[in-house]
This record gives C-alpha cells, sequence and structure tokens, in this order.
C-alpha cells in the first residue's frame, strides 16, 4: 500500500516536472546595467546653457571644509565604517545606482507614472471623480497620470536635473575636492574612477531635484520616493565616491534650483488643464458651428475629455504664439469622401486583424496601466544611452531634450485635439471594436504619433546612427493606432508631422545648448 | 466494479469560469472513471460561459465598458486506454471571446493542447464498496501565438503548465463520492509590450506566472447507463497580485474561484458507443475572476481496437483486469 503510494506520487511528480523549467526568476533589461564609466566627465558642462536658471550660480554653495579637518575625517570614516562590514544589501545598491543617477531616477518616475495612470471609476451617479493634489491618498488618488501629465512630469524632472547637473559641473570645477579615495588611498572605491571633483555630489543633485519635483508631481508617493532618495546618496557614501558633504551640497543644491521649477510649473496653467462643464459644451458647439460632428466620449457612463486645457499650458522650448503656429490645418470633413475612405480603412484593419499588427498594436499601446508613450520613448532612449556611457550630465541634457520635446509635443496635440474635437473612428462607425482601449479624447491629431515624431527627431540628432531605426520605430508606433482601431490616417500623418516640427525645436536647443 | 467502466470515459470539459483563463480543462481527468484497454473514447464538445459581475480584487463590481463578457469554446476531447489502469487523455479547444458592451474587439484562436496521464494504481473492496487511488500527471502547451496580455478578452495566459493530482474514488452499489487534489506549476509567459506593471515596474516583456492549485468534490449516481453528480470545485492561485481599482486584468493575477455544479451523462441505449454528456456550474466565491456561469455539452463514441472474437459484444465493459 505504502509501495503504491510512493510509486503514484513519484509517477505524477516526474512527468510534470519533465516539462518545467524550474527557474522563474525574471532578469529586467536594466538589472545588470554596469556601472557608469563616462568616455567624457565633460568637465565644461558648468558653462552649458540652463533651462530655467539665469547663472549656473544662481544658488550659493558654501566652500567645501578642508580635506584635513576633523569634520572631514571623520567623514572619511564613515565609508570605512560602512567598507569594513559590507552587507548583501549595500553591494545591491550600490551596484543598482552605480548604473546611474539619472537612468535610476527616470525609472523611478516611468513606475510612478505606470501605477497612476489609472482612469477613475465613476460615481454611483454616473459622474466622474477627480483627483485631488491636496487629498492625494483619497480615491481617485493623486494624480491621474494619462499621457500630458506624464509628459510633462517627464520634462520638468528632467529639466530640473538638467540645470541642477549645470550648477553642479560649475561649483566642481569652482571648488575642485577631490573624491575621498583619492583624499585617503585606504578607501576602496566599489564603483570606476573619475577624474571629476566630487563636491557638490553629482548624485545628490539629481536625487535632490527629483525628490523636490516629485512632491509636487506624486505627492502621495513620498514614502517611496524618500525611501529612494536615502538608499541613493548612502549607496554613494558606501561606494567611496562620495564623503556626506559632497551629498549634503549636492542634495540642497537640486533642491534649490528645483524649486524654481516648482514655481514655474505652479504657474505653468496646468493646474487648469481639466476645464469645466462650460468649456467641455462650448468645444462641442463650436465644433457643431464648423459644420463637424464634435467627438464624443465613447466610455459608459460618458467620461468628460482628458485634460480639453492642456494645450494652453506653457511649452519649454517655445512661446505660446509659436505653440498655435504648430497646430495644423484641420482634418478631412466627417462628411467627406476621404473621411468615409480613412473610416472604410481602419473598419478593414480591425475586421482583419494579424498577429504580427495585434502586436504592433499592443507593443506601442502604452495604455492604461502603462508608463504612457513618453514614458516608453524614455525607456527607448534610456537603454540606447546605457550603451553609450554618457556622463550624468550629458545624460541628463539628452533626457532633459527629450523630455521637454515630449511634454510640448503633449501641448501642441492637445491644442489640436481639442480646436478640432473631431471624432474617433468607432464613433463614425459603431461596428469598429477596437484591440487596444479607446483614449477618452479627439482623435485629431493622434497622441502617439506626435510623441513618437518628437522623440524620434531629438533622439536621431543624439544617436544619429540610430535616426533611421528612432524614424522607423515612430512610424510603427503611429501605425500601430491605426492597426488597432482608435485613429484615422489623417490623425497619424499629421500627428508625426507635428511631432517632428516640435522635436525639431529640441534639436535647435541642442545646437546650441553648449553641448556640442 | 464493472461500472468503472464505461463506454465512454470522458464527462465533461468545463471552460474555467474565470475571468481570465478561459482554458477549457478535460475534466475526466479529475473524475474516477477508466477507459479499458485500447479503447478510445473520443468527441466533440461545446460549452458557454459568460460573467457581468468580476471580483476587482475582493470588491465584487460590474463594468459597464464590457457589459456582459462571454466565452465560446469548441473542443475536441478523446481519452484512450493504454490498459484498463492507465489512460492518455488529450483536449483542444478552439475559444472565441466576446463583450456585449464598450468597443473592445473579441479575440479567437485555438488555444492549449492538454495531456495527461491517469493511472490507477490500487482498486481495492472496503466495507462493501470500491476504493481506488488515481494518480495523474498533465501537461498543457499553447497551440498558437495567441494574445495573453488582453484580458478580460483573451483566450488563455500562453502559459505551460505542468500539474500533479492525487485523486480517491469509493463507490457503494450505484453512489459515489470522488475527491482529488491538484498542484498546477505554472511556466513564465512573455507579453508583447516590453514593460508592465504589477505592484511594481517590471522593465521585462517576461510575467512571473505564479502556480495554483485545485481541489474538487464530486458525489452523486453512476451506473453503467447514467451518471448524475454535484461538483464543488476550488480554484487558487498561490500567489499573484490584484487587480488594482479599474484597472483591467492582467495573467498574473491572484485569481480565484470556487464555484459549484451538476453533470449528467447517458449512455444510448440502442448504441452503446455513444454517450451524451452535459452539465454547468457557477461560481459563489471569486477573487479577480468573473462570476461565470458555464454549460456545456458534448457527444462521445467509443471505438474499441481490441482483436475481437466473431461473436464478441464489441462494447462489451468488462474488466479488463
Amino acid at each position: 500500500m505504502k509501495k503504491i503510494f510512493l510509486l503514484t506520487i513519484a509517477f505524477t511528480a516526474a512527468v510534470a516536472f519533465l516539462f518545467m523549467g524550474c527557474n522563474k526568476d525574471i532578469v529586467g533589461r536594466t538589472d545588470n546595467t554596469p556601472a557608469l564609466a563616462p568616455i567624457s566627465v565633460d568637465g565644461n558642462a558648468g558653462t552649458w546653457k540652463p533651462i530655467l536658471l539665469n547663472d549656473p550660480a544662481e544658488f550659493a554653495i558654501a566652500l567645501p571644509i578642508a580635506t584635513t579637518s576633523p569634520d572631514y575625517i571623520a567623514q572619511i570614516n564613515e565609508i570605512k565604517a560602512y567598507q569594513a562590514n559590507l552587507t548583501d544589501n549595500e553591494k545591491a545598491i550600490v551596484k543598482y545606482w552605480s548604473a546611474g543617477a539619472v537612468l535610476r531616477w527616470n525609472e523611478i518616475l516611468r513606475e510612478l507614472v505606470a501605477k497612476h495612470n489609472l482612469p477613475p471609476n465613476q460615481n454611483n451617479d454616473g459622474t466622474y471623480p477627480f483627483p485631488s493634489a491636496a487629498n492625494p491618498l483619497a480615491y481617485p488618488l493623486f494624480p491621474f497620470s494619462n499621457p500630458p501629465y506624464a509628459a510633462r512630469a517627464y520634462g520638468y524632472v528632467s529639466a530640473a536635473q538638467y540645470d541642477a547637473l549645470v550648477a553642479t559641473w560649475y561649483y566642481k570645477k569652482l571648488y575642485n575636492r577631490s573624491a575621498p579615495y583619492k583624499v585617503d588611498p585606504k578607501i576602496n572605491l566599489l564603483i570606476p574612477q573619475s577624474d571629476l571633483p566630487s563636491y557638490p555630489s553629482e548624485d545628490a543633485a539629481v536625487a535632490g531635484s527629483a525628490v523636490e519635483m516629485l512632491k509636487l508631481l506624486f505627492p502621495g508617493d513620498q514614502d517611496y520616493i524618500q525611501q529612494k532618495a536615502e538608499e541613493h546618496k548612502r549607496a554613494r557614501i558606501i561606494s567611496g565616491a562620495n564623503v556626506r558633504s559632497d551629498i549634503e551640497a549636492g542634495e540642497a543644491l537640486g533642491r534649490l534650483v528645483a524649486q524654481k521649477f516648482v514655481a514655474r510649473a505652479r504657474g505653468d496653467r496646468a493646474g487648469a488643464a481639466i476645464g469645466n462643464q462650460a468649456g467641455w459644451i462650448k468645444l462641442e458647439t463650436d465644433c457643431m458651428a464648423r459644420g463637424e460632428t464634435p467627438w464624443n466620449s465613447l466610455e459608459l457612463p460618458k467620461r468628460p475629455p482628458m485634460l480639453p486645457v492642456f494645450g494652453k499650458v506653457k511649452a519649454f522650448l517655445f512661446d505660446s504664439l509659436t505653440a498655435i503656429s504648430l497646430r495644423p490645418g484641420p482634418p478631412p470633413s466627417v462628411n467627406s469622401q476621404q473621411m468615409r475612405d480613412e473610416t472604410a480603412e481602419i473598419f478593414n484593419y480591425v475586421q482583419n486583424p494579424t498577429r504580427e499588427r495585434t502586436r504592433i498594436v499592443h507593443f506601442w499601446a502604452d495604455g492604461a496601466g502603462t508608463y504612457t508613450p513618453p514614458g516608453h520613448w524614455d525607456a527607448i532612449a534610456a537603454e540606447d544611452f546605457i550603451t553609450k556611457n554618457f556622463s550624468e550630465v550629458r545624460w541628463a541634457r539628452n533626457m532633459a531634450l527629450l523630455n521637454m520635446a515630449l511634454s510640448d509635443a503633449a501641448i501642441v496635440c492637445w491644442d489640436t485635439k481639442y480646436f478640432y474635437f473631431n471624432p474617433r473612428p468607432t464613433q463614425l462607425n459603431p461596428q469598429i471594436k477596437t484591440l487596444t482601449g479607446i483614449p477618452n479624447f479627439p482623435a485629431y491629431i493622434s497622441g502617439h504619433s506626435t510623441f513618437s515624431g518628437a522623440a524620434a527627431a531629438i533622439l536621431g540628432h543624439i544617436i544619429k546612427d540610430r535616426a533611421s531605426q528612432y524614424d522607423d520605430m515612430a512610424a510603427e508606433a503611429s501605425l500601430s493606432r491605426m492597426y488597432g482601431g482608435i485613429h484615422f490616417k489623417s490623425d497619424c500623418i499629421k500627428g508625426l508631422e507635428v511631432g517632428k516640427n516640435v522635436g525639431n525645436y529640441a534639436v535647435q536647443r541642442a545646437l546650441t545648448d553648449g553641448g556640442e | 466494479m464493472s461500472t468503472r467502466f464505461f463506454k465512454c470515459k470522458l464527462f465533461y470539459l468545463a471552460i474555467s469560469f474565470l475571468i481570465c483563463i478561459q482554458t477549457a480543462k478535460a475534466q475526466t481527468d479529475m473524475d474516477a472513471i477508466m477507459m479499458g484497454k485500447n479503447r478510445l473514447c473520443v468527441g466533440p464538445m461545446y460549452s458557454y460561459s459568460r460573467w457581468k459581475d468580476y471580483w476587482e480584487g475582493t470588491l465584487k463590481r460590474n463594468n459597464l465598458n464590457l457589459g456582459t463578457v462571454s466565452t465560446q469554446m469548441y473542443g475536441v476531447m478523446g481519452n484512450y486506454g493504454i490498459s484498463s489502469k492507465l489512460n492518455v487523455l488529450f483536449g483542444v479547444p478552439y475559444v472565441k471571446t466576446k463583450a456585449s458592451a464598450g468597443t473592445l474587439h473579441g479575440m479567437k484562436g485555438i488555444q492549449d493542447l492538454s495531456l495527461f496521464l491517469k493511472w490507477m494504481p490500487l482498486e481495492k473492496d472496503i466495507l462493501g464498496g470500491t476504493f481506488s487511488l488515481y494518480g495523474i500527471a498533465g501537461i498543457s502547451v499553447p497551440l498558437t501565438d495567441y494574445v495573453a496580455d488582453y484580458l478580460p478578452l483573451s483566450i488563455g495566459v500562453q502559459s505551460k503548465t505542468a500539474l500533479g493530482r492525487l485523486m480517491v474514488d469509493y463507490q457503494s452499489g450505484s453512489l459515489f463520492v470522488t475527491a482529488s487534489g491538484t498542484y498546477v506549476l505554472r511556466d513564465n509567459i512573455t507579453i508583447d509590450r516590453t514593460a508592465y506593471y504589477t505592484t511594481q515596474i517590471h522593465l521585462t516583456d517576461e510575467v512571473y506566472m505564479p502556480d495554483g492549485g485545485n481541489l474538487n468534490i464530486r458525489a452523486g449516481f453512476r451506473n453503467e447507463r447514467w451518471i448524475a453528480e454535484a461538483v464543488f470545485n476550488r480554484w487558487k492561485t498561490f500567489g499573484g497580485f490584484d487587480i488594482t481599482r479599474n484597472n483591467m486584468p492582467f495573467p498574473s493575477n491572484r485569481m480565484n474561484a470556487t464555484t459549484i455544479g451538476a453533470n449528467f451523462k447517458y449512455v444510448l441505449p440502442i448504441k452503446q458507443e455513444v454517450s451524451l454528456v452535459a452539465g454547468g456550474n457557477t461560481t459563489v466565491a471569486g477573487r479577480n475572476m468573473g462570476q461565470s456561469t458555464t454549460v456545456y455539452g458534448s457527444i462521445f463514441y467509443v471505438f474499441d481496437f481490441t482483436k475481437k472474437t466473431k461473436s464478441a459484444n464489441h462494447i462489451n465493459p468488462a474488466k479488463t483486469n
């Protein structure tokens, strides 16, 4: 009897394990990114053109204490104490953060965006609640980081980090304090050596500016953000790259610079982007007055349009008149033969989905619960930047150029969407069932196309040998919206074009900011 | 005792009740019935499952943008007796999903192949009835590259699975009770996007799939012509996360469900190779799943590959051991 039981169990287990790999651990694409070892430290980056700062020395940073002072020696001993007794966790955080401060904070921001990119559920009476910045932890959680919100968040965090690092580089050169492992050769350096002066710490400047910026953008996630910042700063001390005073100075500088961006963000009109009932109705009546069919929400119950006044937000790369001038001409009239043809084209796509087209739809969907299309382009950029061994300041510059372009692309795109208020394919032909969720805003022009056109333009400038691949990716992202049944061809073609025009403003800035 | 060797032992298939995983499951791998040696029981089946309410985590809700989500399955199932103590079972379903409201496109396609080995190492008369013990091992493999990450409308979750099950059965006269416990290993899957958020961001297209377990208890009436049974089933995922508020489901959610149901089988008196099967179940508790109700039916035919003497009843159900 016992033998039979054992045999049964053995037989069952044997067949089961035959087909299963036992290891289900998953390695993220950037988990094992090597420590940043820049090919150039960009020693003159203190002279690069900041975005908001009038001058890299706008915020004063005190002269560092002498490396012979008792205070400094105590700080050296802090490193030694850590290093005498490294735990696995300490090694892990050194490895994680040494991949790059801008990279990791960009990933953290993408995570926060994905977490918060969920449309609020309706109230019992069929209306929808709006998140409140004053009460971020109550449902619906603040923010709802939809694509425009996310684009602006990426823009601000990246821009603030860039300005913070320009100032950091300025002071590094000015004070020229050696790194602790150069002052005391008994300190092990757990990351690659650098000729960069260590005061103020560039890592702490990146963390400090991010923390300050994220207080505004993700006020309900401070516990997580602060914990990451603490870990980041500790990792730098453990690694022997910085003493505590390097960290403190960098963090203070980062915060001061970011506060300037926070002040700008409070006044950039994004707070009014939701609009109001009267404004939503006016969009409809204005559209009807032009003899067109106004967009309506395809959600049940009907949801107010997403951020209809986001087009009025203050751009990074151009003034408000330029923003309006970037708005394209009107879409084909809903009554035109062209629109009938374009509707039929989309109907045909959704009636005959191939596996490859569906893959493309889902690869680029970046819908609810994801880090949005701007986040996807940040991910693409980050993974390419890793291979380029940029200095932190160049990482920050390139991310700022990309994210200012994406943020401004959101502004021009949203301005266009609500200026024309054009319906989605499914509204014109309800038989069009889509392969991904239909975003709750007008169709013309495609947001994915605009973001992708802008991203491809600036990334193709930053990494010239990848330019044609970026264009191909942008074209595929754009097409994915037609395959998915949620955009017309005109939305996509114009979106790419407008995006490219916006991206070219970032290219113009790149040519003149001193970084190349 | 001969009741254990029905003309056709294929019992029923059920679309799983999951909000998400519309896995066709050959429930014969959960019943205490063996095919005789060299006999193949095979047939088509159809099932229809629908839900309107679902559990978002533990919160029960509906969704006007989905309306009622329905799943139809057309399948072929088979059961072959290598010996009266060792059977091989297989199932291949074609699945089609639809949402009655909202704008999302349904999906359709051939889903996963299931294969089982079912072994009865012990059969013993105890207290006037018959006790039997079974060991079952099974695997399932996706047959096509269908989309997993489109819940609740994807036709499956693409995970390769392997299961081990211990089952006991006791029959006294025409009354029986069967109980089984199953552990299901689920392999990681790959999705079409390069990053996803669970309770944290994952910068990869690979998704960790938590294993699952199943408890099944059934009891009722069983003789050569009829089976009528009540079934209690409980599926649990060992790990996974809850659907966040107003989010869509994800393949690695913690999906649990408790269902109750009934099955009937009838062997045609005039043509004993043919049996008709019908049944249904409904979900009474769940987590990250639809509260589905399922009905199904099938027709099975038994082929006997045993060399026969001329006069032998070719569907002789006599025991072979």
